[in-house]
């Protein structure tokens, strides 16, 4: 057996087993429109971008080896380091752009907000498997602090666009352990109507001296904006405005790679972050976008068969959260820069520049092939 | 098997979930996918044309103004380059007070500048850059440039200036440029120049460079670039050159004007000398004048109001713009006219009393007692009142008014500069427009009288008396005056001349003419011209006049105290007599009788320009001597015929 394992074949076996080869195909053609989209956008990036890459996909196939059993047994523990980094963030935490979210570990910056988003549903998954026999109100509630406590003091920070991903993930786990309808539908109800009731009085709430219970100025601003860019072109519309214009002037085949006026003559902010998806509409057109969307439709199709297939509940609600956290970065960042929804800071996922958001998306994936490597074990 | 069919219905339930948010990831892409349709088919068109207006601009190309030589070439308006430090508001971050105080560190900024960039400023539209220092050295451009980094908002700029290198002289004629204000905005619009004036800073304001505008200012060119967020020129894609402004040059003789401008000293009056033959203008004179370098960069206020609160009116351009009585100077034409009615013969003579009464009216000559038997020539020659009183008479008001009309008396010339006045030919339909009131409409006999001898309402300017005579010198043959003879195309090269345009040919018998000239000639010889133009070695014609200011009733001028009161002094006169290459109006205002100051400055125009001499001195002011004696022709009343 050790005389085998040292074999070149028999060990690029053992290597790749964890890998699912779906997830990874998926994987390589999202790179892949990354460094394309990348090279356009802010080619001097490229370089450290493929570090990023690399570190990422080190971490998924780590992850990948580790029984999904012990990843859920990480739970609590990741959970509370999370919220003490959170904790650290609050008290000492480098601020940029208005903002405090990055720690100074020394040898790099990281957002601990971002590791809230695995760490959380981990957690979660854990807490639920654990009382599995019970699973009634009281555990409901308990899942609700442990989700509430760390969405409340990334909102602090402020950031919203994480709070928001964060308390969805949080979120997506309570809905598969069995939350009930009862509670879920009016909800969901409000939630609509409120919308419905903002976009239909929007003149009269986006009066500047209106005041909304509970949300910050500039968060009302980015929503009274996306009702009517116009209201600031110069200013916090500019960003919706001109991203339209990008995905609309690229038509259905695009300008051509490089040839996007917009990003080319920095017409579109952030546009190697946030709006890196209005350079591949203005440049690929709707085809390119089109594509992207199926990717990442494969990308979740295959997330949900691996939760459908998962064999505890804890890495069932786990793989679930993780796909639907996937699904809610692309319609949210694709929503923001298509105008639909409000201007908040998602990336889009695997493709956006930034190391911090890529591990963390891999860890996901990771996490993925993990519990379904699980599976076929189990089978054998 | 309870808890084998616990565990199926959980994983039934977790299945139906799965599926719930299978749909809901479906119709989220669905949402987001239609969303894309929208925008990049339905909306395609519409966004593209929002990024093309994104990506170009149009940048208009200034092109240079042209310039204004004299006949001789003697340059009068050109523009030179220099760097202007300026201050795009917008761009500071620092407040405009504060920035402004640093730059003063570095470069010299004075009260001044700092009064007009603020002027400037309130004028200037959003974004625009405002200088707050024009005409900077090299030394403080290398001191800005060094520490540039300090000033976000203020840029060095290299510009064209105006320059008018002969300062006072000639200003009334070549006028000044100035910035574009609302007024100017309005008239471009009309003109549906729009487009040609982007980004032009300076248009015409006065002179010629206000009447030749159009052709000075050349047309705008434009530059397609493509700009890139910030507004910044990325690169080029194509361009239509500017045209420059069209070069003038003038009729006028800058030797001759500056030597007129000087004969008048410090006097106020005008000067318009005529080239019978074509209309152009060889010199005109408005004294005093005034530096148009001075609005070049927006004139400061006080010297504005030093300007505009004299009362000498520097800015008025008298020899256009203001009408005087021509008092005798008109006799030469009520002769003509007497002539070409058929009222009078040369032969013909009068008894002369030394007054005509009408109406209940003693009309009184300047002799008392009179000056005997006068016929036509002396009538001229003696400017005989009484003569002209019954000329008047028999020709009556309408008469007079239509001869008149004929040689541009109470009309706009049609000199090419602006501001020309219309003066007053005065008749009862003149009357009935001028005034309201009933009583004051009607025209009365003894204003006919007055009329006659080039007083009352008539009021001509001294461009209309310098072209009267000129036509009368002409044959009849009268042309617009003009001041620019050539536009020259600055690329082409290409002197394109300013076509003499006849007026009018008014029919007059040569004899007719021929007789009035002879009195004027001889005016100069033994008449009131003839001490000014004693010893002149070339022929020439004139006369005097008088016009009055306010009325002395026989009264004597009392000291200086009146000064403004007393009569302005006029003298027409052409030369040489046989074939005249100068016709001219010289008007003194104040200056008492016509043949004490009006006159020599006719003659020394007269000798510079036929003789190319420059005069020995200028002729002596001494009107309390002259007051009584030069106008009546005291000596004249011996001439025999």
């Amino acid at each position: 057996m050790n005389r085998h394992l040292f074999h070149p074949v028999i060990l690029l076996r053992a290597l790749l087993r964890p890998i699912d080869p779906v997830l990874m195909l998926v994987l390589a053609c999202l790179l892949g429109y990354a460094v394309v989209l990348m090279s356009s956008a802010s080619p001097e990036r490229i370089e450290s971008q493929l570090t990023h890459m690399a570190l990422a996909v080190a971490a998924m196939w780590i992850v990948a080896f580790i029984p999904s059993q012990r990843l859920l047994a990480m739970g609590l523990p990741c959970y509370v380091f999370g919220i003490a980094l959170l904790l650290a963030v609050l008290l000492f935490g480098d601020i940029s752009k208005g903002a405090q979210r990055w720690l100074n570990i020394g040898v790099a910056r990281i957002q601990p907000s971002e590791l809230m988003k695995i760490a959380m549903p981990l957690m979660l998954a854990w807490f639920f498997q654990k009382r599995e026999a019970h699973i009634g109100w009281r555990e409901f509630i308990a899942a609700g602090v442990l989700l509430a406590v760390p969405v409340a003091m990334i909102a602090k920070q402020p950031d919203l666009g994480t709070a928001l991903l964060v308390a969805a993930a949080g979120l997506y786990v309570i809905f598969f352990a069995g939350l009930s309808w009862k509670l879920i539908v009016p909800v969901v109800v409000i939630g609509i109507t409120g919308i419905v009731a903002i976009v239909a009085f929007g003149d009269t709430l986006c009066q500047p001296d209106s005041v909304w219970p509970g949300i910050r100025d500039y968060q009302k601003q980015r929503v009274c904006t996306l009702l009517d860019p116009t209201r600031d072109p110069l200013g916090k519309g500019f960003h919706i405005i001109q991203s339209t214009i990008a995905i609309g002037s690229g038509g259905l085949f695009g300008k051509g790679w490089m040839q996007g006026t917009q990003t080319h003559l920095s017409f579109l902010p952030e546009r190697h972050t946030d709006f890196i998806f209005a350079v591949l509409a203005e440049e690929f057109g709707l085809l390119g976008a089109l594509f992207l969307l199926l990717i990442y439709f494969v990308l979740i199709a295959r997330g949900l068969y691996i939760a459908a297939i998962a064999l505890t509940l804890g890495t069932q609600l786990l793989a679930g959260a993780v796909t639907m956290i996937f699904f809610t970065y692309v319609l949210v960042n694709m929503g923001m820069v298509s105008g639909i929804l409000p201007v908040v800071g998602v990336p889009l996922p695997f493709i956006s520049y930034g190391g911090t958001a890529l591990v963390t998306l891999c860890l996901g994936l990771g996490i993925l092939m993990s519990i379904r490597r699980d599976k076929l074990a189990h089978k054998r | 098997m309870n808890a084998y069919h616990a565990h199926e219905q959980e994983t039934q339930r977790y299945h139906h979930r799965l599926l719930a948010a299978g749909v809901f990831v479906f119709l989220g892409l669905v949402v987001l996918a239609a969303r894309l349709y929208v925008l990049q088919v339905e909306r395609h068109d519409y966004f593209r044309t929002r990024a093309e207006g994104n990506r170009i601009a149009l940048l208009p190309i200034v092109p240079h103004r042209g310039s204004i030589v004299d006949r001789n070439g003697t340059v009068l308006a050109r523009n030179y380059a220099a760097f202007t430090l300026e201050i795009t508001p917008s761009l500071t971050l620092k407040g405009l007070e504060e920035t402004i105080d640093e730059l003063g560190g570095l470069i010299t900024i004075e009260a001044r500048d700092r009064r007009r960039f603020h002027k400037l400023l309130a004028e200037s539209r959003k974004f625009e850059s405002v200088p707050i220092r024009t005409r900077l050295s090299d030394e403080e451009v290398a001191r800005f440039i060094a520490q540039r980094y300090r000033f976000p908002g203020v840029e060095v700029q290299a510009r064209l200036f105006r320059d008018y290198p002969q300062g006072t002289a000639a200003s009334h004629i070549v006028g000044y440029i100035g910035r574009i204000n609302d007024k100017d905005v309005e008239r471009i619009e009309e003109r549906g120049e729009t487009a040609n004036y982007r980004n032009t800073e300076y248009i015409g304001k006065s002179g010629v460079e206000a009447s030749y505008e159009a052709r000075l200012h050349g047309t705008t060119g434009t530059e397609q670039v493509e700009v890139n967020a910030s507004g910044r020129a990325v690169r080029q894609l194509s361009s239509i050159p500017a045209a420059v402004g069209a070069d003038l040059e003038l009729s006028i003789d800058m030797n001759l004007q500056k030597m007129a401008e000087a004969a008048f000293g410090t006097r106020r009056g005008a000067l318009v000398a005529i080239e019978p033959s074509t209309g152009g203008v060889l010199a005109m004179v408005s004294t005093p004048t005034f530096d148009p370098n001075l609005f070049v960069d927006g004139i400061s206020s006080q010297d504005w109001q030093a300007l505009n609160d004299s009362p000498d009116h520097p800015l008025l351009n008298r020899a256009i713009y203001s009408a005087y009585p021509p008092g005798s100077t008109f006799k030469p034409f009520m002769a003509l006219a007497g002539l070409t009615s058929g009222k009078r013969t040369t032969s013909q003579a009068i008894a002369d009393p030394g007054y005509f009464n009408f109406g209940g009216h003693r009309f009184m000559d300047d002799k008392v007692g009179g000056h005997g038997l006068v016929n036509l020539h002396k009538s001229i020659v003696v400017s005989c009142n009484t003569y002209y009183y019954m000329l008047a008479n028999d020709l009556g008001i309408d008469g007079i008014a239509s001869f008149m009309t004929q040689f541009g008396f109470g009309a706009r010339t049609g000199l090419d500069l602006p501001g020309e006045a219309e003066g007053v030919l005065p008749s009862p339909e003149w009357k009935r427009r001028r005034f309201r009131n009933p009583a004051q409409q009607r025209w009365y006999g003894g204003e006919t009288i007055s009329v006659g001898i080039g007083q009352g309402y008539n009021a001509y300017t001294p461009i209309q008396m310098a072209n009267a005579l000129a036509a009368l010198v002409n044959g009849g043959l009268q042309f617009h005056p003009h001041v620019v003879r050539y536009v020259i195309d600055a690329r082409s090269g290409e002197r394109r001349m300013v076509e003499p345009e006849p007026m009018r040919h008014i029919a007059l018998a040569p004899e007719h003419i021929r007789a009035v000239l002879q009195g004027m000639e001889d005016v100069n010889k033994v008449g009131t011209g003839a001490r000014a133009f004693a010893g002149a070695p070339y022929t020439s014609g004139g006369k005097t006049g008088t016009a009055q200011v306010y009325s002395l009733r026989g009264g004597r001028y009392l000291g200086r105290a009146n000064e403004r009161l007393r009569d302005h002094s006029w003298f027409i006169a052409y030369a040489p007599a046989e074939q005249p290459k100068i016709a001219l109006a010289v008007l003194v205002e104040n200056g008492g009788f016509g043949a004490a100051s009006a006159a020599p400055i006719a003659r020394q125009v007269m000798d510079f320009y036929l003789l190319g001499q420059i005069p020995g001195q200028p002729a002596a002011e001494d009107p309390e001597a002259e007051d009584s004696g030069a106008e009546d022709g005291g000596d004249a009343g011996e001439i025999s015929e």
